[in-house]
């Protein structure tokens, strides 16, 4: 098919942008590990309470600053409900629901996450700044919805 | 003698559509600004019914039934009036389509207000409904394929009746909207076949991600389809509006082509921070995203070239004088034209957000509410809106007097700066972290929530000025269709090309080759992850209410 000129012109540069962001998303996500949380473990949504390691939801510290929150998701609540971490601590998050489908997001962060039966997800978030932050539910889950939140502290 | 004007023959279906879908916009408006009023936490919802069921409500009611019904009743009047008229078969069709929708929405609705289905127009398993809802979906998909056979034997026989010439395009592109619809709600058939069973306890547990992936195939290709139906309008009717031609026929038709056949596989854009997915499927669907922007730039290109072109005919001088020689005054342009200008930033922050981090900021809050009020809710239903004017005089065999055509300024005006302020505000306080679906709340006195809420405040002030908005539009449809005086008002079509542009190729007609290729492109989005959820699928879950 032909293609006015000044046409072809437009094409070349909108489409030339479009292949610019999608290398750098790519970038980020293959070379420097930003990608989205795409965890692939699998988990029997009926048998959270038995699981060895979802039996027992809470914070974990790994190593040098760095801590493992194991977390169980239910409505309309997180469990642990209150997490406290010190400052720049690495934190990755190990999380699975009991019943419907939840979502998790932290203001003022990136941890931004959907937590599907089935699946265990895990997403990492360093929290370089002290303060008190909130963890909301973000997908629909009930009627509870809007009160299903945690706190996260982190500490000076 | 006088030639008899033509018409379009099945006029009272299309304004049996018409008049549903816009009762049905006067309720899910008014929900709207139930909870816009809500989250600007100035009301508080009582009376037996609570948020969600309103906002179960008001997705429903807008995003499906409006947007099929305005869908319908537009495109078999185009494609009646392009091709002659419809026979009394076709016609018929039309009326059992709608009989089913109404009998599959009235249950929906129903099963909704009796609180047996607070799931929203996602529903999302393993929150279960009553099996009644879904099978009052089925109904509503019914709808779609049949009024898509409708369409497409009257292309055939047209065809077969005119060897050799191209099919009319306002023809192609109601074609390629129900082609591309077809598809799109195979996926949900598919899983509200699924889903039946297991809601009515015949299957104990259901694969959710399974059911979570169809449902996006289906409800991002179905916003999609509204979209071209928009676009029909931007190539279609806008050049004749203003007195000018359509750019290139043969590019038109190949932006419908590449809208079908590219647009199903970017339903994974939903998923992009889900689970149970690689980073690789992930990368190669933000291709496929990306790709659908490609006709949505082609079109760019024509419309503004149209528009320059005419405004050029119309005595404009110099870099910008055209632009302020086209008929702003004209209602019938003034929505349409807003409509085009806010798909430029809808569009724009679409092709931002479908890149997999800035997903990762904005997903399910209340940006992503934004977004979708400007495309959908702007750029969709602001052209829809600027159809009404003279199709439905049309079609009652009516005239659009000065004082309504005026009172449609007003209108677009309040559409345009209620939805301004809606989105602004919901895009910003989205930014800062204000979840979607959600009622008001403060969880509990935190900062970060009260942060929030001098921005809710100006959703609220929004939805207010588009509720006034709605309440005119559906007096003017009244108007236009009891109350105008009688007379004659001619259709809307584009009839002439530029005379620069190039001769369609016949390969655009070959519907044949353009569904075998959409199907390709879908099996390469959607064949690995589906064959992996099925393959090696994880645990299953039981219904669960918690509504
Ligand atoms: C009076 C005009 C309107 C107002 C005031 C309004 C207001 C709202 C608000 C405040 C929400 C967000 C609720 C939340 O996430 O908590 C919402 C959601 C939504 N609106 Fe509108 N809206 C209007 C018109 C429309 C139109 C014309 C459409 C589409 C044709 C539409 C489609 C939707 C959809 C699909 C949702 C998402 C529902 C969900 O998340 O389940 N709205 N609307
Ligand atoms: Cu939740």
């Amino acid at each position: 098919m032909k293609m006015n000129k000044m046409e072809e012109i437009w094409m070349i540069i909108a489409v030339g942008l479009i292949i610019i962001a999608m290398g750098i998303t790519g970038y980020q996500a293959f070379a420097m590990g930003m990608g989205p949380p795409s965890h692939q473990e699998h988990i029997d949504p009926q048998a959270i309470e038995s699981h060895p390691e979802f039996s027992e939801p809470g914070v974990y510290e790994l190593g040098d600053n760095q801590y493992e929150v194991i977390m169980t998701l239910q409505a309309f609540e997180f469990q642990p409900g209150e997490i406290t971490v010190p400052e720049g601590a690495e934190v990755t998050f190990r999380m699975a629901t009991k019943d419907v489908v939840h979502g998790v997001n932290v203001p003022h962060t990136n941890l931004n996450t959907m937590v599907v039966p089935g699946f265990i997800q895990e997403i990492t978030q360093t929290f370089h700044e002290a303060g008190e932050y909130i963890m909301v539910c973000n997908e629909y889950c009930g009627v509870g919805h809007h009160m299903m939140s945690a706190t996260i502290t982190v500490e000076e | 003698m006088k030639k008899p004007l033509k018409i379009v023959t099945s006029n009272t279906l299309a304004l049996t559509n018409f008049a549903t879908a816009f009762a049905l916009l006067l309720v899910g408006g008014f929900l709207g600004l139930v909870q816009g009023l809500n989250r600007a936490g100035v009301l508080e919802i009582v009376g037996g019914i609570n948020y969600y069921e309103v906002l179960t409500l008001h997705g429903i009611l807008l995003i499906l039934a409006f947007t099929t019904l305005f869908m319908n009743g537009y495109l078999w009047s185009a494609v009646d009036y392009v091709l002659g008229g419809l026979t009394k078969g076709i016609r018929m069709l039309g009326w059992v389509a709608y009989g089913l929708f109404m009998f599959g929405s009235i249950l929906v609705v129903i099963m909704v207000l009796a609180g047996e289905a607070t799931v929203l127009y996602t529903f999302y398993a393993p929150m279960a409904a009553s099996p009644w809802f879904y099978i009052g979906l089925v109904f509503v998909v019914l709808n779609i394929w049949l009024s898509g056979i409708g369409v497409f034997i009257s292309a055939f026989r047209w065809k077969r009746r005119n060897k050799g010439a191209h099919l009319p395009l306002f023809a192609f592109f109601a074609v390629g909207v129900y082609v591309l619809i077809t598809f799109s709600t195979m996926f949900v058939a598919a899983e509200v076949f699924y889903i039946i069973p297991w809601a009515f306890g015949w299957i104990d547990t259901i694969n959710v991600m399974l059911t979570r992936t169809l449902f996006w195939a289906f409800g991002h290709t179905l916003v999609n389809v509204w979209y071209l139906v928009a676009v029909s309008a931007w190539y279609m009717v806008l050049p004749k509006v203003i007195g000018g031609k359509l750019f290139s026929d043969s590019l038109a038709r190949a932006v419908v082509i590449l809208i079908v056949v590219l647009n199903v596989p970017g339903g994974f854009h939903h998923q992009i921070v889900d689970p149970g997915f690689s980073e690789g499927l992930k990368f190669m669907h933000l291709f496929m995203s990306l790709a659908i922007a490609v006709p949505s730039l082609l079109t760019a290109f024509a419309l503004f070239a149209t528009l320059e072109r005419t405004g050029r005919r119309r005595g404009g001088k110099g870099l910008l004088g055209w632009f302020w020689k086209l008929p702003w005054y004209d209602v019938r342009f003034l929505a349409i034209m807003l409509a085009m200008i806010s798909f430029i930033f809808g569009g724009a922050g679409g092709i931002a957000q479908t890149n997999n981090q800035l997903n990762q900021v904005v997903h399910n809050t209340l940006w992503v509410v934004g977004h979708f009020h400007v495309t959908v809710g702007v750029a969709v239903v602001l052209t829809f809106f600027g159809l009404v004017y003279w199709l439905i005089p049309h079609l009652s065999g009516r005239v659009l007097t000065k004082k309504i055509h005026n009172l449609g300024i007003w209108q677009t005006m309040f559409w345009t700066v209620g939805m301004l302020f809606m989105t602004l505000s919901m895009s910003y306080v989205g930014l800062l972290g204000s979840p979607r679906r959600t009622e008001y709340t403060t969880y509990g006195g935190s900062e970060t929530a009260l942060a929030w809420d001098p921005y809710l405040l100006f959703v609220g002030a929004g939805g207010t000025l588009l509720m006034v908005g709605i309440v005119l539009i559906v007096y003017i449809v009244f108007h236009l269709m009891f109350l105008a005086p009688k007379g004659y008002t001619e259709f809307m079509v584009v009839e002439e090309q530029e005379e620069d542009a190039h001769k369609t190729p016949k390969w655009t007609e070959n519907w044949g080759l353009w569904v075998i290729v959409a199907i390709l492109i879908i099996s390469m989005g959607y064949v690995v992850p589906l064959v992996d959820l099925i393959g090696n699928a994880p645990p299953g879950s039981p219904p669960i209410r918690t509504f």
